[in-house]
């Protein structure tokens, strides 16, 4: 029976791709998908583009595919990736100079069609509302403050351009696990409306698109953590999916970490609302019929997902301007760590309304004992820590605001409560962004999506 | 006994949006029967009463002895516009192991330790 191998690629834009080198060259595989698009990764490629205009998409493709691009082509191992964010052929340029310089050669194509950013009056002309799929709010709210809104794509375009004999596929925004999806549709032959095994391979995109999440790295637990072993060379999971769909998860001979039932179904589940209707562009699966085998050693057998049609639309993520943040840090030493910060956020507040500023929201966190586990800490270990940051934010509209309220903090090394460090006086207020999700009908989206294929030498 | 779901369960969490999401799990069937049955929409809620301003949901899955546990609107908005060191909620999963519940001494992973 005939069967493909995927490895995972990064599994975010700033991830590190020498995990991937184990796949392809002890991994055997056909291919590499590769996620370089968070949810809000498209507002810093935006923020970029307005600077050049040429930027705009993630530029860790560049250096990632000169590295490794040298051991894939010998091996026929190619490459599925969203790294072209908002400017996929800005990318594609930028991968073939690198490519030029080093005398490399490629077919790369380039997916593009997936941004409606000025398609908005055109879309609602008709009759889509854009309203927020989760709060029913009306686009108009944020209409002039949008900075991107751009469609997930499925694994249709990539598996075109794969057919068309791209060695390197570069995409905009694609739905994560259509990264997997593509080669999975173009070298198994699998039909469109085949629900069942596009649920296989929805399934498999999901296990691969947070690199190491799959594999043992992140394994929330206590104490189960440390029995990972060697997260140094903790190797990136591999899928080998056969026709009939059945999927064998499992990583590079020699490397680190874990594939289990239990590391895999922490990353099933990961970001997934209903389980029973996970939605992609190309297929819904309900996880509830999956079935896991843990064969030992890193291998786990799975099938059993089944598909339901897909959508009508597509799922939009615009994302808008909403506001900016200031930032300030000052830690303190026992004796009376936390009371040292609570007081230092106490005199904080009392300068901020004697500038007469009114920032929409202050933040207090308490680094050492509640800035992460917020009202979850335990309250009996506050007044007895060897040593506490205070770390205050501030919410506001005027960008002077934020960038003032960090320099409020030094002043408090010499005349506020004593043994400090770690001061944080001097940083640059953050820009805020809130993300608009929205549906849009695929027949309004998918006539522009195109595919060009291009012979870099 | 009241028992600490750390003691018998693992959790990651994510996010989407303003939503943030759990995976809990049992490490063994019995185990799993207990976190059904005891912890509900109402607890969590109650245990994340200062952060999720939305309903708590809960699917359970037999075949993964898993708990997905969605928190809506308890992102302050959603991780690019929240002012939280943890803006993307990668920690609440910790923070719900910390949650006691009501479970027999003999689980598989209370009698071994």
């Amino acid at each position: 029976m005939k069967s493909v191998r995927i490895g995972a690629g990064l599994g975010f834009y700033g991830d590190s791709w020498r995990p991937v080198r184990a796949s392809i060259e002890s991994g055997n595989v056909a291919y590499i998908a590769s996620d370089h698009l968070a949810e809000l990764t498209l507002a810093i490629l935006q923020k970029d583009r307005q600077k050049d205009p040429s930027a705009g998409y993630a530029r860790d493709c560049v250096p990632m595919l000169t590295e490794l691009w040298p051991l894939a082509a010998p091996r026929g191992v190619k490459f599925v990736m969203n790294a072209g964010g908002l400017n996929p052929h800005g990318a594609r340029e930028a991968v073939a100079r690198a490519f030029r310089e080093k005398g490399l050669k490629a077919k790369i194509a380039v997916v593009t069609g997936d941004s409606i950013s000025d398609r908005i009056d055109e879309l609602q002309a008709s009759g889509e509302t854009l309203a927020n799929m989760d709060t029913g709010a009306e686009i108009g709210a944020v209409r002039d403050k949008l900075l991107f809104a751009n469609a997930y794509l499925g694994a249709a375009p990539i598996a075109e351009a794969l057919a068309q004999g791209a060695d390197i596929v570069i995409t905009g925004r694609v739905a994560d696990a259509a990264l997997s999806l593509g080669p999975l549709m173009h070298e198994l032959g699998w039909r469109w409306d085949d629900w069942d095994r596009l649920a296989q391979g929805l399934t498999v995109g999901h296990l691969l698109e947070c690199s190491g999440q799959a594999s043992g790295g992140n394994f929330g637990s206590a104490g189960d953590w440390a029995k990972v072993q060697n997260f140094l060379h903790l190797g990136y999971p591999i899928a080998e999916v056969s026709e009939d769909g059945s999927a064998l998860l499992t990583k590079a001979p020699g490397t680190g970490g874990k594939v289990s039932f239990d590391t895999l179904r922490q990353q099933l589940l990961y970001e997934v609302h209903d389980p029973h209707a996970y939605y992609s562009p190309d297929v819904v699966l309900d996880m509830g019929t999956l079935d896991f085998d843990d064969k030992g050693n890193d291998a786990v057998r799975i099938t059993g997902a089944s598909g339901a049609r897909r959508p009508d639309t597509l799922k939009v993520v615009a994302g808008y301007h909403d506001g900016w943040m200031g930032i300030g840090q000052i830690g303190f030493s026992w004796p009376d760590a936390y009371l040292k910060c609570e007081t230092s956020a106490n005199i904080i507040k009392g300068l901020v309304e004697e500038r007469g500023w009114k920032p929409d929201q202050i933040n207090v966190e308490y680094v050492g004992y509640n800035a992460l586990l917020g009202a979850n800490a335990d309250p009996a270990q506050r007044d007895n820590l060897n040593e506490c940051f205070l770390r205050m934010t501030v919410r506001t509209n005027d960008r002077r605001i934020a960038e003032g309220f960090s320099r409020l903090f030094p002043w408090l090394g010499l005349s506020g409560p004593p043994y400090a460090g770690g001061l944080r006086g001097s940083e640059r207020a953050r820009e805020l962004l809130g993300l608009w999700p929205t549906l849009v009908r695929r027949d309004l989206i998918e006539p522009r999506v195109s595919v060009d294929v291009e012979v870099v030498a | 006994m009241k028992v600490g779901l750390w003691k018998i369960a693992h959790a990651r969490s994510g996010d989407k949006a303003d939503r943030s999401d759990i995976g809990l799990f049992a490490y063994d069937a019995p185990t799993y029967q207990v976190l059904k049955r005891e912890v509900t929409r109402e607890r969590v809620a109650q245990h994340f009463a200062a952060t999720c301003k939305g309903p708590v949901e809960i699917y359970p899955l037999d075949n993964l002895l898993a708990l997905k546990i969605v928190l809506n609107a308890a992102l302050e908005g959603g991780a690019a516009r929240s002012l939280r060191m943890d803006n993307l909620g990668k920690t609440v999963a910790a923070a719900l192991l910390r949650m006691e519940i009501e479970a027999p001494a003999d689980l598989p992973r209370l009698a071994r330790a």
